[in-house]
């Protein structure tokens, strides 16, 4: 599935699967994470614990915390983070807490 | 924990000249920066960039692989992906890497943190696909990523830069919609005199206006009434210029009107701050070497008030230079001998500021929004929250924060703290150093519980 | 004269006292800070607590149990008046424990103080196994706690802007960036500020925090008290995870755990320190292990207002009559009895509460 971006990629790079809120995306692997989620055509990147909001990237350096998604169990900034294989992504605590094995 | 003579935050222009040049001088160097890659925002990964797409962004940006070149000393070490958070007493650094806590001391420390964009409040600017210009930047820069259909919104060198990339780059933006009038140019021209010793950099802005006027990008300027719309994204951004309305459709919206030092690190070690007029900003106290009231502790670049990469680059070096100096490393004769290039080039770096601080002023309607405006992102505070925060009694934004969560969320005031000075000050009749600024405290960046108990000395204690 | 009462202080403690007199009809000034003052109105821990309170003074832990029984009653009556909602949250709170030690010798103390309590103390002990019915992400290290009945815990950001608008709307007077900095009484009372600023009235109430140790005695007061810092922590806005509040760590009502908080005698020092942080953590993670991955997005440090024994000090200055020193750790829980109870007590009523045991004579001069 491939989604019309309203952004254009000029580099080629080879790709590797993430998932992000169970699609699988196909991105460059080695690239920033945001910027290749919103090539990808992800344009909501979460919504925010207050009113529900959508939010996605706004300063691309780390700064605003409007690119935060869940990275394997942690919220992290996608913007700080470059993409590895198999990345299991989703919005923040969009999945039930998990309770820890006593 | 290992010691170092010099702790230096960021790896952008100041934080890599000042790198080399106190190695050089003998100093044990680590830096620390939260990117992957040297560059700063500035040089964002420039080693990598620079072959591909030096020429849309010009020689100003390839001009990083110097610093980056002089950073490859044995005496520095510099540690990518390395996030500070906190940063206390006889310089203890606390940060994180790799997802794991660590700490470093260090005898001095220049803090060399840059800028960040200055907020600009405006009706729906919360809204997915806006974006500040920064960030369309970083977007082209670093991931050779272009806006297909974007308004670039405010005023400022920056806004024509990029525009002249994405023309380069064969994207141009849709429109660009500029809030400063001929009003603000012609009262800048008292400063000209000033901008013709910065003749360099006027005419590289008229040669970017020439490449976005050829691309025929229709120019709206003296905007006001502007407001992003869209139904959970942005589609369109509306505005008057000269008596009329226009509604531009767009997927992107890229907003500026300027940067502003990001004195997170330097306000959590409650460095003194003033509230500099010419740029609406708070800049920190230090004297012509960046020494703060904090003994040892330095801060060079933009993060000691807006002059760009080459000024920055400058100061970096006279720090190193008084750092080494203090450090007994070299004799005051010397320091002020090597000081005298750099000193000169900053001052010439310098000298077109005045002119562009008075010709691209910020955008009024976004230093005092509506009422209806968000202006804490992350806690979805209004200017009229802070209005009616102010009625109550709340004088200063530390009391606005307790009130109504502003500057709370996990950005740390980062893009409200500025507007809550100004929106409090207008309402209380207070000058904004009056008014103050938020008290910035650890975490400066978020820290996992887990990573901040690794460190715990009772944990430790237990596992050994 | 310019008011009946004035109040230096407008903090919790300062703003629940105006409220109560402004709702009798009594005329207030209220003179507050700035906003870089010592505020333990914005740093405290949010707890409405009754357990572990009075051990050796069974009157404070019943004045703290009067306090929290008209707590909602108070907030709804703000959130009535101002239409902003105190968030309040009252089905108990628990003592947690790491070891079966602690939990047995805690337990014999509540029992001797439920005694002189003439049995209201509700409480009951949790095994682990029951703890976990109750508290899913509880972790296996804490052996129980002790789950008592009429603790809770509350918003006080919002109750403290709710009582600023409330405070207002009733008439009240608030002048803020006000440091006082004498007290006479030639007459009437006249209290001047730094800025020149002078209010006269016929009582004044001293409920400035730490403040009080430099205008109390020149006011005839001991006012021995002391800062005492309290580091505290909190994550991001995260799912439920907590469903009652410990002295280790609650969820606040937006949603991000709160965990506290050190005791450190370090004087007027409100920082923050890493090694204090890292401690909070790791107990706050030895009871909820999911909190490892919780993001830390802010900390502060606070500093507690504290009386030789922990008490609240409520007294009449012999030298001054009509000025009353009010000042106390809990200004949390205690702000529906300041509110509510309190005002009889300074306008010496028939229905004014007993507060004897609160007074400084229990201070030995030295």
């Amino acid at each position: 599935m491939k989604t019309v971006s309203p952004f254009l990629e000029l580099e080629d790079a080879p790709r590797v699967e993430v998932s992000f809120d169970g699609r699988t995306l196909s991105l460059p692997t080695g690239a920033n994470l945001a910027a290749s989620m919103l090539a990808a055509g992800i344009d909501v990147f979460r919504n925010t614990p207050v009113s529900g909001a959508p939010r996605a990237p706004f300063c691309m350096m780390g700064a605003c915390f409007e690119c935060l998604v869940d990275i394997d169990g942690i919220t992290r900034q996608a913007c700080m983070v470059e993409v590895t294989e198999g990345m299991l992504i989703t919005p923040p605590h969009s999945a039930e807490v998990r309770h820890e094995p006593s | 924990m290992s010691r170092r003579d010099l702790v230096i935050i960021g790896a952008g222009p100041a934080g890599m000249a000042a790198a080399a040049q106190a190695a050089d001088l003998g100093l044990s160097v680590t830096v620390l920066d939260e990117q992957p890659h040297a560059g700063g925002q500035i040089y964002r990964d420039v080693d990598r960039i620079a072959p591909i797409r030096g020429g849309i962004l010009g020689p100003d940006f390839t001009h990083g692989t110097t610093l980056t070149a002089a950073m490859r000393h044995d005496a520095i070490v510099h540690l990518t992906g390395a996030v500070v958070w906190a940063i206390e007493d006889q310089f203890r650094i606390s940060y994180t890497r790799g997802g794991r806590g660590a700490q470093i001391e260090a005898d001095r420390i220049l803090l060399a943190t840059g800028a960040l964009e200055r907020p600009m409040p405006l009706p729906g600017w919360t809204l997915p696909g806006v974006m500040t210009a920064g960030a369309g930047q970083i977007l082209l820069k670093q991931s050779g990523i272009l806006a297909r259909n974007a308004v670039l919104v405010g005023s400022g060198p920056l806004l024509y830069l990029i525009a002249a990339q994405m023309v380069r780059a064969g994207t141009p933006p849709v429109a660009m919609v500029e809030t400063q009038s001929r009003g603000d140019v012609m009262r800048a021209a008292p400063h000209m005199g000033g901008a013709l010793r910065g003749w360099r950099y006027l005419a590289k802005g008229l040669k970017m206006l020439a490449e976005i006027t050829r691309a025929r990008v229709p120019r709206y300027t003296d905007a006001t009434g502007i407001a992003i719309e869209g139904d959970g994204k942005a589609e369109a951004v509306r505005f008057t210029s000269k008596g009329r309305s226009h509604r531009i459709a767009c997927d992107t919206v890229f907003l500026h009107h300027g940067v502003v030092p990001n004195t997170q690190a330097a306000r959590s070690l409650e460095v003194s701050h003033r509230w500099d007029a010419a740029q609406h900003c708070f800049v920190p106290l230090a004297d012509e070497w960046g020494q703060t009231d904090k003994d040892g502790l330095f801060i060079a670049g933009d993060g000691a008030g807006i002059g760009g990469a080459k000024a920055a680059e400058c100061a970096g070096k006279l720090a190193a230079l008084e750092v080494a100096h203090q450090a007994g490393r070299l004799p005051l004769a010397e320091r002020d001998r090597f000081a005298a290039a750099p000193r000169a080039k900053l001052e010439s770096e310098l000298a077109a500021r005045p002119f562009l601080d008075a010709a691209y002023p910020p955008c009024a309607e976004a230093l005092l929004p509506d009422d209806k405006t968000l202006i804490c992102r992350c806690e979805e505070v209004t200017a009229g929250d802070i209005r009616g925060y102010a009625k109550l009694g709340c004088i200063g934004p530390n009391q606005t924060k307790a009130f109504g969560r502003a500057g709370m969320g996990p950005c740390q005031g980062r893009y409200c703290g500025l507007s809550v000075t100004v929106l409090l000050a207008d309402a209380t009749g207070q000058t904004a150093d009056e008014t103050g600024y938020y008290r910035i405290r650890p975490p400066i960046k978020p820290v996992t519980l887990g990573e901040l108990a690794a460190m715990d000395d009772n944990t430790l204690d237990a596992a050994e | 004269m310019d008011t009946d009462y004035i109040i230096v202080g407008g903090g919790i403690v300062g703003l629940s006292v105006a409220w109560g007199l402004l709702r009798r009809g009594l005329t207030v000034t209220v003179l507050d800070g700035d906003d870089g003052s010592f505020r333990a109105s914005r740093g405290n821990f949010g707890l409405v607590w009754v357990q572990s309170k009075g051990m050796k003074q069974p009157r404070y832990a019943e004045w703290s149990q009067h306090s929290a029984a008209i707590w909602a009653a108070f907030a709804d009556e703000l959130g009535n008046n101002t239409g902003q909602t105190v968030p309040l949250e009252q089905k108990g709170g628990y003592d947690l424990h790491f070891s079966e030690e602690t939990l047995e010798a805690t337990v014999a103390q509540y029992e001797v103080l439920k005694g002189k309590l003439g049995g209201n103390y509700p409480y009951e002990v949790l095994g682990h196994n029951a703890l976990r019915k109750e508290e899913p992400n509880i972790g296996p290290t804490v052996v129980g706690a002790i789950l008592h009945h009429q603790d809770g815990h509350a918003n006080p950001l919002k109750l403290l802007t709710a009582l600023a608008a409330d405070v207002r709307r009733l008439g009240g007077r608030v002048l803020t960036g006000k440091t006082v900095t004498e007290v006479t009484k030639p007459d009437a009372f006249r209290v001047t500020c730094a800025d020149g600023t002078a209010v006269t009235s016929g009582k004044v109430v001293l409920s400035a925090g730490l403040g009080a140790t430099q205008l109390g005695p020149s006011m005839g007061f001991k006012a021995p008290i002391r800062p005492q810092r309290g580091q505290v922590l909190i994550t991001e806005k995260l799912p439920k995870l907590i469903n009652r509040p410990s002295l280790i760590a609650r969820q606040v009502d937006e949603g991000g755990i709160q965990i506290g908080a050190t005791n450190e005698e370090v004087g007027l020092d409100d920082r923050v320190t890493q090694p204090g942080l890292s401690g909070l953590a790791a107990e706050a993670i030895a009871a909820y292990p999911a909190l490892a991955r919780a993001q830390l997005v802010r900390s502060w440090g606070a500093l507690r207002v504290l009386s030789p024994d922990g008490l609240p000090i409520y007294q009449q200055s012999a030298e001054m009559p009509g000025a009353y020193l009010v000042t106390c750790h809990s200004g949390i829980t205690l702000a529906a009895a300041h509110a509510r109870v309190l005002p009889d007590w300074l306008e010496g009523t028939s229905a004014a509460p007993n507060l004897e045991v609160f007074s400084e004579d229990r201070f030995a001069v030295s």
